[in-house]
C-alpha cells in the first residue's frame, strides 16, 4: 500500500476522429475510445484492467506507452510527464516502458530469427557490442525458459507458448520497470496459460516489475492482480483491491460482470445478472451514466448526471450514483 | 532514424527470402519448375549469344536476301540478307536487358513510392491520385506516348516502360505496407524506440516482398512484349539493333514471301513470356497462397 506510485494517469483521453473522403474529408463524429480515465499504478503491483471488447482497455495500455497519442490528459512516470516527451527523450524513456502482446504469431517479425528479435532492442539503443548482445540474448532466453539454440530459429518454428516467451524476453531486453500486458494469455491453450502466468509472476518478483494487466478473463485476473480497474465505454467504473472487488463489487456493471464467471460447484446457487441489449456505440455514448441504458437499477438522475469515481470504502472507488460515498 | 541503425548484423533481404526449404517448395511446383527452366534457357542463350550465333547479326548479304532456311542460314535471312538465327539470338540479349532494366527500375521506384504512400499517411492521397492518373492510360499507350516524345532508343524505351508499370507496382507495395504496418511486431518495434527507417525496411518492407516479387516477374514478361510493340511501331531501340520487336517489324512487309523472318522472333517472344508467366504463377502459388486459383 505504501509503495510509491510509478505510473499516474490523469484525465487520459483518446478520441479517434471518424473521417471519410478525399484530402480534407467530412468529419463523421468521434469515437470516444478512452474518455477521461484516472488511475495510479504503484511500484511492484499488478493493476488489472478488465472490461468487454471495445471498452477501451487496450487503447488505455497503448496510451501509457505513447503507441497511441493521447487526445488529452497526462501520464506521469516517476513524476515525469510522458505525454509531453518527444524525439530523443521519448526514445530513451521507452526503455522503461514495454509491452507484451496478445497474439504470439503477429507480434514476432517472421523474417527475423529469435536471436535477432531479442538483440534488436539493444541495437536500437546502442547497448553493448556484438559479443555483449549475444551474451544478453542468451541471458534473456534462459530467463524465460528457452534454450540457447532457439536463438537461431525463426518464430514459425515455435509453439504458441514458446513464442509468447520470446515476446516476453523481447520486452525485458531493455530492463524496463513497467510492462503493459495486453491479454498476454488469451490466445494460448489453457494448460499453457498457467505456465505463462507463473513465468510472469516469477519475473515480476525477480525483476521487481510493475504490470498493467489487460484482460477479460476474470479468473486469471483474480489470480495475478493486486488491484482491478473495471472499464465500461471508455471510463473506469470501479477500482479496488482484487479481493475486495471480487468479494464486494459495488457498481452494477461489475456485479453483472462477476456474476457471469462460471463457478466450479454446480450446486452452488448462482444469481446471474443478465444485462439487456448491447454496449452502446462509443461514437455517441449515452448522456448521464454511460451504463444507464443497460443498468437494472437505473433511476432518473442516472440518465442526466454523469457519476464520478468516488471512494465507497477504503481503497475502493466506484462511479455510481446508487453507491453511497464514505464520509 | 538514420541509415546507420540498419547496418549492424543485417543479412541482405534476399538472404532471408531464399532459404532452402522455400527453394524446395518452389521446385516442387510444376509451373515454377517449367517456367524457371524455360527462362534460364533463354537467359543462357542471351548470355552466350556471341558464341552461339553462326553469323554477325548486322552483316548484310545482298546476294542472299529473303533467303529460305538452309544449311548456312538455319532460320533463313531477312531483306538485307542478315542471318535470322543470329539476329534472334542477339535480339534475346537486348530484349532481356530491357526487361531486366524495367524490372529493376520499377522495383526501386514502385517500392519507394508505395512504401512512402503506405507509411506516411498524409502523402498517401496525393501520391495515389497521381498514380491513379497514370494508371488511367493503358500502359502500352502511355509507353508509346512517352517513347515517341523522347525519341526511339533503348534507354528511352526503358524509361517509358518504367513510367508505365511503376504505378501498378507502387499500388501493390502500398497495399502490403498498409497491412504489415498494423501488425503487432511493428508496434513492438515502435515500443522499443525503433526509428522510421528501421521499421519501414526491416519490419514492414521485409514482410511485403512476396507480392512484389510475383508482380515483377509479370512486369518482366510484359516489358518484353511491350518492347516488341514499341519496336514494331518504331519507338523502341533503333534498327538495325536486333530486338525481338525490331526483327518482326522489319519482316512484316515480307510475311507472305519470307514468313521465317517474323515467325522465329515471334516464337522467341512467346517462349520467353510463357516461361516468365509460368514462373510468376508458380512463385505466386508458393509465396502468396491466398491468391491461388482453384483447380491447379
Amino acid at each position: 500500500m505504501t509503495d510509491p506510485v510509478l505510473i499516474e494517469a490523469r484525465g487520459l483521453t483518446k478520441h479517434f476522429p471518424l473521417r471519410k473522403g478525399f484530402i480534407l474529408g467530412r468529419n463523421l463524429g468521434t469515437v470516444r475510445a478512452v474518455d477521461g480515465v484516472d488511475f495510479d499504478i504503484r511500484t511492484g503491483e499488478t493493476l488489472a484492467l478488465v472490461g468487454e471488447s471495445g471498452c477501451g482497455k487496450s487503447t488505455t495500455g497503448r496510451l501509457l506507452l505513447r503507441l497511441v497519442e493521447p487526445t488529452a490528459g497526462s501520464i506521469r512516470y516517476k513524476g515525469e510527464d510522458v505525454a509531453a516527451l518527444a524525439g530523443e527523450a521519448l526514445r530513451a524513456r521507452r526503455r522503461d516502458l514495454q509491452i507484451i502482446f496478445q497474439d504470439p504469431v503477429g507480434s514476432l517479425n517472421p523474417r527475423m530469427t529469435v536471436g535477432e528479435i531479442l538483440a534488436e532492442p539493444l541495437v536500437i539503443h546502442g547497448i553493448g557490442d556484438a559479443a555483449g548482445r549475444a551474451r544478453r540474448v542468451r541471458e534473456l532466453l534462459s530467463l524465460v525458459g528457452l534454450a540457447q539454440h532457439h536463438a537461431r530459429r525463426y518464430p514459425h518454428e515455435f509453439s504458441g507458448g514458446q513464442r509468447q516467451r520470446v515476446g516476453i524476453a523481447r520486452a525485458l531486453a531493455l530492463q524496463p520497470a513497467f510492462l503493459v500486458c495486453d491479454e498476454p494469455v488469451s490466445a494460448l491453450d489453457v494448460s499453457i496459460q498457467a505456465q505463462i502466468i507463473n513465468l510472469m509472476q516469477e519475473l515480476q518478483r525477480e525483476l521487481r516489475l510493475t504490470y498493467l494487466f489487460i484482460s477479460h478473463n476474470l479468473a486469471v485476473v483474480r489470480h495475478i492482480a493486486s488491484r482491478v480497474a473495471v472499464m465500461y465505454l471508455g471510463r473506469i467504473v470501479e477500482l479496488a483491491e482484487t479481493d475486495e472487488l471480487f468479494a464486494r463489487p459495488r457498481h452494477p456493471y461489475t456485479q453483472a460482470l462477476l456474476s457471469a464467471v462460471p463457478t466450479p460447484d454446480p450446486d452452488r446457487p448462482r444469481r446471474r445478472i443478465q444485462l439487456q441489449g448491447d454496449v452502446p456505440s462509443p461514437i455517441n455514448p449515452p448522456a448521464g451514466c454511460r451504463f444507464h441504458t443497460r443498468c437494472p437499477l437505473a433511476e432518473a438522475q442516472c440518465r442526466i448526471v454523469e457519476p464520478v469515481l468516488h471512494a465507497v470504502a477504503p481503497g475502493h472507488a466506484a462511479a455510481c450514483h446508487l453507491v453511497r460515498p464514505i464520509s | 532514424m538514420t541509415t546507420a541503425d540498419l547496418t549492424d548484423d543485417d543479412r541482405g533481404m534476399l538472404g532471408r527470402i531464399v532459404d532452402p526449404a522455400l527453394l524446395r517448395r518452389l521446385f516442387r511446383n510444376r509451373s515454377f519448375a517449367i517456367g524457371f527452366t524455360m527462362f534460364v534457357v533463354v537467359v543462357l542463350i542471351a548470355f552466350f549469344a556471341d558464341l552461339l550465333a553462326p553469323h554477325d547479326p548486322l552483316q548484310n548479304n545482298y546476294r542472299y536476301r529473303l533467303g529460305e532456311p538452309n544449311q548456312v542460314h538455319l532460320l533463313g535471312t531477312d531483306n538485307f540478307g542478315r542471318d535470322i538465327l543470329s539476329r534472334v539470338l542477339h535480339g534475346s540479349r537486348v530484349s532481356l536487358v530491357i526487361g531486366l532494366l524495367v524490372v529493376m527500375l520499377t522495383a526501386v521506384f514502385g517500392t519507394l513510392i508505395g512504401a512512402v504512400s503506405g507509411y506516411v499517411r498524409q502523402l498517401d492521397n496525393v501520391i495515389m491520385r497521381v498514380m491513379d492518373g497514370l494508371m488511367a492510360f493503358p500502359p502500352i499507350l502511355l509507353a508509346i506516348a512517352i517513347g515517341a516524345t523522347l525519341g526511339p532508343s533503348l534507354f528511352n524505351a526503358v524509361i517509358a516502360l518504367t513510367v508505365a508499370y511503376t504505378p501498378r507496382t507502387a499500388r501493390i507495395v502500398r497495399a502490403s505496407v498498409l497491412v504489415v504496418r498494423e501488425t503487432e511486431f511493428v508496434e513492438a518495434a515502435r515500443a522499443l524506440g525503433a526509428g522510421h527507417l528501421r521499421i519501414l525496411f526491416r519490419h514492414i518492407l521485409a514482410n511485403s516482398l512476396a507480392p512484389l516479387i510475383v508482380q515483377l516477374t509479370f512486369i518482366f514478361a510484359l516489358s518484353i512484349l511491350a518492347e516488341a510493340v514499341l519496336s514494331y511501331i518504331g519507338v523502341g531501340p533503333r534498327p538495325p539493333t536486333p530486338t525481338f520487336g525490331n526483327i518482326i517489324a522489319e519482316g512484316r512487309n515480307y510475311i507472305a514471301e519470307a514468313p521465317w523472318i517474323t515467325i522465329w522472333p515471334g516464337i522467341a517472344i512467346m517462349t520467353t513470356v510463357l516461361g516468365l508467366n509460368l514462373l510468376g504463377d508458380g512463385l505466386r502459388d508458393v509465396l502468396d497462397p491466398r491468391l491461388r486459383v482453384e483447380g491447379r
